[in-house]
């Protein structure tokens, strides 16, 4: 089953991203997540536009981020699918992978809290430039 | 102190209590890591950082707190974290990072460290 699909486009500019959080918590909300599941959710979903921010645009505010999410249903578990797509630098998949966190320094946890809170992290080249990211989290049982 | 990210800045003998509000996520990270080194540079016996103002911190929040980790064990302070909400407290512990800092419920047991 799948339902009704939110979708907006930001500017890749930090000073949006309460507006992502908002959407995220809300759909969050509707799917029947609790509070803490939530809060992770929107919090990955942060840090992929952050690194879209960061690494895809190299801190250029003014270019487009579209996010779309959407409540879904596997097995009976409901969930949400979500999906954001950049038109910045494009980078194999493979290299996105989180680091070792024994290393205790700042920065570079993003990948690893989007692919800890999330149930499946894909990112893809995408056609045309930029990259697009689908990440689906079901609720816990 | 000029900076949406630090409600308030207490300073006595045993050390400097900072209550932080707000997001501290990518657009603020940057005015509150600023706030926080030039703390630093005072070099209190003690820094605690209240955080239960704070509504969210995402990674580079997190960030600064590990770069001011350094920055106070780098002068033999001590730095302690007080009351992080649930929501905030659930990044520290999916970076295994609530292992790493002193996070205590309340200013009087970040005082006693």
């Amino acid at each position: 089953m799948s339902e009704e699909e939110n979708r907006i486009c930001v500017r890749s500019d930090p000073g949006d991203l309460p507006l992502v959080r908002s959407l995220v918590e809300r759909i969050a909300a509707r799917a029947g997540f609790d509070e803490q599941d939530a809060g992770r959710l929107v919090l990955a979903v942060d840090e992929a536009i952050a690194n879209v921010i960061k690494h895809g645009y190299e801190g250029r505010g003014d270019q487009p981020v579209e996010v779309s999410a959407r409540r879904i249903e596997e097995d009976g578990t409901p969930g949400i699918a979500l999906e954001i797509r950049d038109f910045g630098k494009q980078v194999p998949p493979e290299v996105i992978c989180g680091r070792d966190l024994q290393d205790v320094r700042p920065g570079g946890l993003g990948v690893h809290i989007i692919r800890t809170v999330m149930d499946r992290v894909e990112y893809a080249a995408a056609e045309g430039g930029g990259m697009r990211l689908k990440m689906v989290k079901l609720k816990s049982t | 102190m000029n900076c949406d990210t630090i409600k308030q800045v207490r300073r006595s003998s045993e050390g400097t209590i900072v209550e932080a509000q707000g997001d501290i996520d990518l657009r603020f990270q940057p005015e509150f890591q600023r706030a926080l080194l030039e703390i630093c540079s005072e070099k209190p016996a003690r820094l605690i950082i209240h955080l239960g103002l704070v509504n969210y911190m995402d990674s580079s929040g997190v960030g600064t707190l590990v770069k001011i980790a350094h920055t106070v064990k780098a002068f033999s302070g001590k730095l302690a974290l007080v009351a992080p909400s649930p929501k905030v407290r659930s990044i520290f512990e999916i970076t295994t990072l609530d292992k790493y800092f002193n996070i205590l419920p309340t200013e009087e047991e970040a005082l006693a460290l």
